[in-house]
C-alpha cells in the first residue's frame, strides 16, 4: 500500500538501526523499535508535517510469561492525515519492568500508561501521576500477569462483616 | 460500633489532589472545600467518584476515581474460548448491547479470516443502528432529567421500549441479546419482525418532534447548558476522544466514513458537526445522530438481500443446529469449535467501531490455540472520561452534573 | 372496594394495630435503587411507562438511603464497592429489606474473577432473590410483591427499640 510504504520508509531512512521489526498481518502494519529510542520515534510520527499521528488511541502490554524479554508494550498512533492507524511495540525485560513513557508527546496516554502499570506492573519513567487506575492502593499484585490466578488471591482484598 | 470505613487508603489520591505549589496545605483547607462526589450518586451515570475541590462554588481540581465496576474481562477472556465470550460483550455498554455483539464478532472474523454472508452483514447493520437510536435515546433522556426535565426520561424510555420489543423478537431477549456470532448471526429475521421495525421508524418520527417541541426551545435548559464545559478542538485530539464528543468540537471523524466495515460505503448519511463544544452542543449532536440513524434503517430495509444467515466454513463456523442432530460431519465439527476453538493463526490485530459512546475497539493477540493470548479492549467511555479533570475546572459545582451528562459515560464500559 | 367493603353501616372495623401498620408499611414502600451496572437499566424500565412501579406504591425512588426502606441492589458489586454497599445500608433505618437483584448480586452471576464477590449474601442479610441477567421489569415487580407479601406478616413490636447503627467518621 502507498500509505505504509511511505510510513515505513520515512522511519527507516531517519532511524534504521532502531527499527527492530516490521510486520503487515492482516492489513496491519506494526514496527517494533528499540526500547531506548522509543520518545524520538515518538516525536518524529507526530511532528513530522507528512505523517502527524496526532491522536494516541491506546497504549497496553502484553505478557509472554516464556520470553527472554517478558513485556511488550503496544501503543495505537493515528493519524487525521493519513487516515491510519499504526501499531509500535517495544520489547521490556522482566527485571525491573520499565520503560520512558510518552505523556509528553500525546496527552491521553497519562490514564493509559497508569491503567497498564496497575495491570501488569511496568513502570514508566517519568509520567506524571503513576497511582493504580482500577484495584485499590493496598492491593499488593498485578492481575493481568500470567502468574496471578483467575479467581484471585484470598485474603488480597477485605469484605465488611456480616451483621446477623 | 460498626467498623467499616476505611479500609482502602487515599492518600496518593488526596496528595495529588491538594498538589499547588504556591499554597501549603494549612492554607489550602482553611478557605477551600474538599468533596466527594462518591460512588452512589444518582447522577453520575453509574460508580464514578468524584473527588473535588472547590473554592466556595467554583471548582479548582476535580479527579476521578474509576474501578468500583472493575469485573476483570481481560483475565477472563484469556481463559475461554473465542464463542464463549459473546455474552460477556453485551454488559461492556449496556445501553447499546447489540453494538459491542456487532464489534466483537467482527474483529474476531478479522483475525481469523472468516467472512459471514450478504444478508448477515445487513442484519448486523439493521440491529447496530437500532441499537444506536436506544443508546443515545437513554444518553438524551437522563442527560434531561439530571439537569431538571423529569419527563424527558419517560418519554424517551417509552420509544426504546419499542425498539426492545424488537429485540425480543428477534434475538429472544430485550436487553442483553448476544445476538451474533462468528460467521454470521444466531438466527434469521422473519417477515413479521421486518414488519414491526418499519412500523416503529414510521411512528418514530412525530415521538421525536414531540421531544424537540419540548426542550429545544426552552430557556431554561438552553441558559442552563449553553457555554458550559467547553471542549476545544485540540484539547479533544490530543486527549483521544471519539465519537460525538469529539464531532461536537469540529473534528468530522467517524470510524463508519473513515474505515468502512459493514456495508456503511453504499449507504448515503451524513456527519452532523458542531463547533462550539459545549453541553449544548452535545445534546444537539446526539438528537441529529438519531435522525441519520433512521435513514439509514429506511435504507437498510430495502436493500436487504435473501440468503443464508451464517458463513459455511466447517472448521471454523458452527454448523446448524438440525444439521448437528443428524449428521456425523457436522457433529463432530461442532464438538471441536466448542471444546477446542476456532484456533485463528499466530498474530495480533485490532478492529474498531463506531458505538454510540466513540470508538469501541478490540485488539485481540492469539498463539494458535482455541483462547486469545491477549485481549484489551479499547473503550471509548474511559478515553472519554480523561477529559473531566480539563473541562471541570473553573465550573460551578452544579455545572458537573450537566458535564458529566453530556459526556455520557457508561461505567461497565470504563472500567471493563 | 377494597376498604370500603370492610365497612359496616356505622363505618367502625375493628383490627389490630398490627394488621394497619403492615397494611401501610407494605403499600407504601420506597426503594433505595443502588444501580450499579447493567441492571439498574431494567430498574428505570420498571418506572417508565409500561410496567409502572409507581402503582405499587413506589411512587419514587428516593437516591437517599434515610428516608427509604426497601434496598434494590442492581448490578454487579465488588470488592471495592463492597464497603460503600455496606455503608449505606447501614445508614438506612429500620425497618429494612433487601432484594438482590439479577445473577450478579445472587451468586457472582457469569463473572467468576478475581475482583467480583460472588453473592452480596456474603455481607448483607438479603429477603428476596431475582433470577435473571437482567431479570426483567416484570420479574422485579413480582420481587416486590413477594416483599410485600412478607411485610404484611410482620408485627410491629419486632421493630420497637433497635438502636440504629454507628457508624466510624472517615477523619482525613
Amino acid at each position: 500500500m502507498d500509505t505504509k510504504e511511505k510510513i515505513i520508509n520515512s522511519v527507516k531512512e531517519k532511524f534504521g538501526e532502531a527499527v527492530v521489526e516490521i510486520s503487515d498481518f492482516r492489513n496491519d502494519l506494526s514496527i517494533t523499535i528499540a526500547k531506548d529510542r522509543l520518545i524520538d520515534v515518538a516525536k518524529f510520527l507526530k511532528e513530522n508535517p507528512e505523517l502527524q499521528f496526532v491522536m494516541c488511541k491506546d497504549v497496553t502490554a502484553i505478557d509472554w510469561a516464556t520470553r527472554k524479554n517478558r513485556f511488550t508494550t503496544v501503543y495505537h498512533i493515528y493519524s487525521f492525515k493519513l487516515n491510519f492507524t499504526l501499531r509500535l511495540k517495544v520489547n521490556i525485560e522482566e527485571n525491573p519492568p520499565a520503560v520512558e513513557s510518552v505523556v509528553s508527546i500525546w496527552p491521553s496516554a497519562e490514564w493509559y500508561e497508569r491503567e497498564t502499570f496497575d495491570m501488569y506492573g511496568i513502570e514508566f519513567l517519568n509520567h506524571p501521576d503513576l497511582r493504580r487506575m482500577y484495584m485499590p492502593e493496598s492491593f499488593e499484585y498485578h492481575p493481568l500477569r500470567k502468574d496471578f490466578p483467575l479467581l484471585g488471591i484470598s485474603g488480597s482484598m477485605p469484605l465488611p462483616e456480616k451483621m446477623e | 460500633m460498626q467498623k467499616i470505613s476505611n479500609v482502602y487508603s487515599d492518600e496518593k489520591l488526596y496528595k495529588k489532589l491538594l498538589e499547588d505549589k504556591n499554597i501549603t496545605i494549612e492554607d489550602a483547607l482553611e478557605n477551600e472545600m474538599v468533596i466527594n462526589m462518591g460512588p452512589q450518586h444518582p447522577a453520575t451515570h453509574g460508580v464514578l467518584r468524584l473527588v473535588l475541590r472547590l473554592d466556595g462554588e467554583t471548582i479548582v481540581k476535580a479527579i476521578p476515581e474509576l474501578g468500583y465496576l472493575h469485573r476483570g474481562y481481560e483475565k477472563m477472556a484469556e481463559n475461554m474460548s473465542f464463542v464463549e465470550f459473546i455474552p460477556h460483550t453485551d454488559r461492556l455498554d449496556y445501553t447499546s448491547t447489540m453494538c459491542n455483539n456487532v464489534a466483537y464478532v467482527l474483529a474476531v472474523e478479522k483475525l481469523a479470516g472468516i467472512e459471514a454472508p450478504k444478508r448477515a452483514q445487513f442484519i448486523r447493520m439493521i440491529m447496530a443502528e437500532l441499537s444506536r437510536i436506544a443508546g443515545h435515546l437513554i444518553a438524551i433522556g437522563t442527560f434531561a432529567m439530571d439537569v431538571g426535565a423529569i419527563t424527558m426520561v419517560m418519554w424517551t424510555f417509552r420509544e426504546r421500549e419499542r425498539i426492545q420489543e424488537i429485540f425480543d423478537r428477534v434475538a429472544g431477549a430485550r436487553f442483553t441479546t448476544s445476538y451474533t456470532r462468528i460467521g454470521g448471526v444466531a438466527s434469521d429475521v422473519d417477515d413479521e419482525a421486518l414488519k414491526m421495525i418499519k412500523n416503529f421508524l414510521d411512528t418514530f418520527e412525530p415521538a421525536l418532534k414531540e421531544m424537540d417541541d419540548l426542550m429545544l426551545h426552552n430557556r431554561i435548559f438552553i441558559e442552563r447548558l449553553e457555554g458550559i464545559g467547553i471542549l476545544t478542538k485540540e484539547d479533544a485530539i490530543a486527549l483521544g476522544v471519539t465519537g460525538p464528543n469529539l464531532r461536537a468540537c469540529g473534528v468530522e471523524y467517524d470510524v463508519r466514513r473513515a474505515n468502512p466495515y459493514l456495508f456503511y460505503n453504499e449507504m448515503d448519511f451524513q456527519i452532523p458537526t458542531y463547533t462550539e463544544g459545549d453541553c449544548l452542543a452535545r445534546y444537539f449532536l446526539r438528537g441529529d445522530e438519531v435522525r441519520e440513524s433512521v435513514k439509514i434503517l429506511y435504507q437498510c430495509l430495502d436493500k436487504l438481500p435473501q440468503g443464508e444467515v451464517m458463513a459455511n466454513d466447517p472448521k471454523k463456523v458452527l454448523p446448524h443446529k438440525t444439521e448437528i442432530y443428524s449428521k456425523m460431519e457436522e457433529l463432530i465439527h461442532d464438538f471441536m469449535i466448542i471444546n477446542k476453538g476456532i484456533n485463528p493463526p499466530v498474530g495480533d490485530s485490532y478492529f474498531s467501531v463506531e458505538n454510540p459512546k466513540g470508538e469501541l475497539g478490540f485488539y485481540i493477540v492469539s498463539n494458535g490455540e482455541g483462547q486469545p493470548w491477549k485481549m484489551k479492549i479499547r473503550s471509548p467511555s474511559f478515553c472519554n472520561l480523561q477529559t473531566l479533570p480539563l473541562v471541570c475546572k473553573g465550573q460551578m459545582i452544579s455545572d458537573v452534573i450537566a458535564i458529566i451528562g453530556s459526556l455520557d459515560p457508561v461505567v461497565g464500559e470504563a472500567d471493563k | 372496594m377494597g376498604l370500603e367493603a370492610k365497612l359496616t353501616k356505622d363505618g367502625f372495623i375493628t383490627t389490630t394495630i398490627d394488621a394497619v401498620i403492615a397494611w401501610a408499611r407494605k403499600n407504601s414502600v420506597y426503594p433505595m435503587p443502588m444501580g450499579i451496572s447493567c441492571c439498574a437499566i431494567e430498574m428505570i424500565a420498571a418506572t417508565d411507562p409500561k410496567y409502572d412501579i409507581a402503582r405499587f406504591g413506589s411512587e419514587v425512588m428516593r437516591f437517599t438511603p434515610r428516608q427509604c426502606d426497601l434496598m434494590i441492589v442492581a448490578g454487579t458489586v465488588t470488592y471495592k464497592m463492597a464497603q460503600v454497599v455496606r455503608r449505606i445500608y447501614d445508614q438506612m433505618p429500620e425497618p429494612k429489606w433487601v432484594i438482590a437483584m439479577g445473577a450478579c448480586t445472587s451468586s457472582g452471576g457469569m463473572y467468576r474473577s478475581y475482583n467480583v464477590v460472588q453473592g452480596i449474601d456474603q455481607f448483607l442479610p438479603v429477603d428476596v432473590y431475582t433470577a435473571g441477567c437482567p431479570p426483567r421489569p416484570e420479574n422485579l415487580l413480582n420481587a416486590l410483591m413477594t416483599i410485600q407479601a412478607k411485610i404484611g406478616k410482620t408485627k410491629a413490636r419486632d421493630f420497637k427499640d433497635k438502636p440504629m447503627v454507628d457508624l466510624e467518621l472517615a477523619r482525613n
